[in-house]
């Protein structure tokens, strides 16, 4: 008889935290394949800042989780390095913010080398940012970054925003043979959802892959990462004020399913996109312009909106913070003004 | 340094007492003279074509040449087998064409050809040959000190006996990269080769102004590796040096620093009007230490070489670039109609 639990055995979906969720997956793609080694700060003994590596040093050894120097641009370099020779290596910033630190190896090496080097090497690393504000950690230690990386031809971002997503897009990233950023949220480590573990490390879902989380008839949010689940709290809301909110999650950021938003555009006819990061030059502008940039722009009923976070470092104090930061209640003012617009 | 050595095995006894694993250096300069002459005037002259071809407006953008510092590049890869791998950097015709690169296909990168290294797309500056194992040039200075940790743990950690040469310049050893390269490398004990070619100008600014404690060498201690100052103008030293260093790389003792002190004649780039340094010091360098000149200087006066045998050597190297440069011009231009999508594998 099988010693698996019920929903195992039948792969239902389980209850798990994001953060474990990512956790299954490593162990997947650690068992799986020997080339997948991972490094980073504290990610062994510790089991990371956050607990996602919690376990997998007793499992793989220190050969395979390896706890490195407090040294950022060593670490993705050593992941350019080994990628290019033969492994896949998974390496973790710790913070997100801490990746400024490793921009040479990312930028200028990793997203480089395959085009630079006449497509005669692929570089198949994933690294893995801790990124976000609402922990009260202040301006060193929340921001949202993924743009920056998203502007860059050679890197692919994703950005996902459930316990499965977070699942199953890591373990699309590192089948993908280019370095991928990996922009997992602090504040959705413990958010619980139902997540349906693989036992294959063959994708499920592809990078450049967006999702409608919710259908509806009045208006599109675009949202990723943790503004899709306050998206979805709005739409919530939204119903009850008698307007039908479409929830797209994008998921990926580079590559940028905008056909997705713009099939969704075309039904709507209104478009907000939110995330966390501030507006200048992000995102929700690449969103909007790759829906105006098509026969979308035809469909739009009222302009565009952007709820974003504040043109500021992310503030200390909790009140100031949580203004830094759209929250539900903005998502849901915004969309009640476009469809008054 | 000044060693004599009777053959190889014999120089690895020499520099590492029993310590032999069976890996052959590609070429031997103390005892194959001609050989390593012959990679260094391959390199000279490939360097020589690239500046008139430069001149001649046939180049685009910028290079970096190496002239003068043959002998540095000559004197480790001759050490390295087929397999290992070097990173090298922006001033990077030397090591790669001591490392086995095609000179025609590198030309044909330069001439911006499709049947380039790079197929147009790199350029001078990051011409690599990663099947050969060399993981590329690299237009930011230490800009491939972390990515040889990382070429260096695959090897440890699939078991192979390969190593990896991180060669870089003076300059380099102030970039933060350096020290979290070296401070990994021996943490883990990594078969990592750092060599400093250190020509004593990072762009203008001279060794005396920007490195504090005067020795790139010296820092090997802070990281409890071997580091050494050679003269890298003297092939048969910088050999023997990297030899003992490659050889414990290979056997697991971990990573070295290796300082070879050298000079380039040529400015930083096609910019460079010399105003940081002397015609004097230039011409004394270059007339004086020249690392071809003195090689086979040396080696006709203890009789390993002949004269005969250095004019053919001279009149083959032009020859074979002679018709690298032909066959590279005749290539079919780089097309942008290959460029859709080349960002991603």
């Amino acid at each position: 008889m099988p010693t698996l639990p019920i929903w195992k055995a039948l792969h239902m979906p389980e209850m798990m935290r994001y953060a474990q969720a990512v956790n299954h997956a490593l162990r997947l793609l650690m068992s799986a394949d020997e080339r997948v080694f991972m490094a980073g700060e504290d990610i062994g003994v510790y089991g990371g800042a956050f607990g996602v590596t919690d376990g997998l040093l007793d499992t793989f050894g220190e050969r395979r989780v390896r706890d490195t120097p407090i040294s950022e641009e060593v670490i993705a370099g050593l992941a350019v390095g080994a990628a290019i020779t033969g492994m896949r290596p998974i390496v973790e910033m710790q913070f997100a913010d801490f990746v400024v630190n490793a921009m040479d190896p990312i930028v200028n090496q990793a997203a480089k080398l395959h085009f630079m080097y006449g497509g005669n090497v692929e570089v198949p690393m994933v690294i893995r940012l801790p990124g976000g504000g609402g922990t009260g950690a202040a301006a060193q230690h929340s921001q949202s970054l993924e743009a920056w990386f998203a502007h860059v031809p050679g890197l692919k971002v994703v950005a996902p925003a459930t316990a499965q997503d977070a699942h199953d897009l890591l373990i699309a990233s590192v089948a993908d043979p280019n370095p991928v950023m990996v922009f997992e949220h602090k504040l959705l480590y413990k958010e619980e959802g139902p997540v349906e573990v693989r036992h294959t490390t063959e994708p499920v879902v592809q990078l450049g892959e967006a999702i409608v989380r919710r259908s509806g008839d009045d208006l599109t949010i675009v949202a990723y990462s943790i503004m899709t689940v306050r998206a979805l709290e709005a739409a919530e809301r939204l119903e009850d004020s008698g307007i039908s909110a479409e929830v797209v999650d994008l998921r990926s950021l580079r590559p940028l399913d905008i056909e997705t938003v713009r099939a969704s555009v075309r039904r709507t006819g209104r478009l907000l996109v939110t995330h966390e990061a501030p507006a200048a030059v992000g995102v929700g502008a690449e969103v909007v312009a790759g829906v105006v940039e098509s026969d979308a722009l035809d469909h739009l009923l009222a302009p565009v909106s952007r709820v974003c976070g504040l043109p500021i470092p992310m503030p200390y104090a909790k009140a100031l913070e949580t203004a830094t930061i759209p929250q539900v209640d903005d998502v849901e003012r915004a969309a009640k003004e476009l469809m008054n617009a | 340094m000044h060693l004599r050595c009777t053959d190889v095995q014999f120089a690895f006894d020499l520099v590492m007492p029993g310590s032999y694993i069976g890996v052959m250096p590609r070429r031997d300069p103390v005892n194959d003279p001609l050989s390593s002459l012959r990679s260094m005037l391959e390199i000279r002259r490939f360097e020589e074509a690239v500046e008139e071809l430069f001149s001649r407006g046939l180049l685009h953008g910028t290079m970096h040449l190496s002239i003068g510092q043959e002998a540095v590049a000559e004197g480790v890869c001759a050490t390295l087998q087929t397999g290992d791998f070097i990173t090298s950097t922006h001033r990077g015709h030397g090591h790669t064409l001591a490392h086995g690169a095609d000179p025609t296909t590198m030309m044909a990168e330069l001439l911006q050809k499709n049947t380039g290294y790079c197929r147009g797309r790199g350029g001078s500056m990051h011409i690599a040959d990663v099947k050969n194992g060399n993981l590329g040039a690299n237009g930011i200075v230490a800009g491939s000190m972390t990515i040889a940790v990382g070429a260096a743990l695959s090897q440890q950690m699939i078991g192979t006996d390969k190593v990896v040469v991180c060669f870089f310049g003076d300059g380099a050893a102030n970039e933060g990269a350096f020290h979290e390269s070296l401070n990994l490398a021996k943490v883990w004990d990594l078969p990592v080769v750092y060599v400093c070619e250190n020509n004593q100008y990072g762009m203008s600014m001279s060794q005396d102004r920007s490195t504090a404690g005067g020795s790139v060498a010296a820092r090997a201690a802070a990281y409890g590796m071997p580091g050494e100052t050679v003269d890298g103008n003297d092939v048969e030293a910088v050999c023997l040096a990297s030899l003992e260093a490659v050889e414990r790389a290979r056997s697991g003792g971990g990573p070295t620093l290796l300082e070879c002190i050298t000079y380039r004649y040529r400015g930083h780039s096609k910019s460079d009007r010399n105003l940081y340094r002397t015609q004097e010091e230039i011409e004394d360098w270059r007339d004086n230490r020249d690392p071809i000149q003195r090689f086979i200087g040396k080696c006709v006066e203890d009789g390993r070489l002949s004269n005969e045998q250095v004019t053919a050597a001279e009149s083959a190297a032009r020859e074979s670039l002679r018709r690298a440069v032909s066959e590279a011009f005749a290539a079919p231009d780089a097309d942008p109609a290959d460029l859709e999508g080349a960002a991603y594998a």
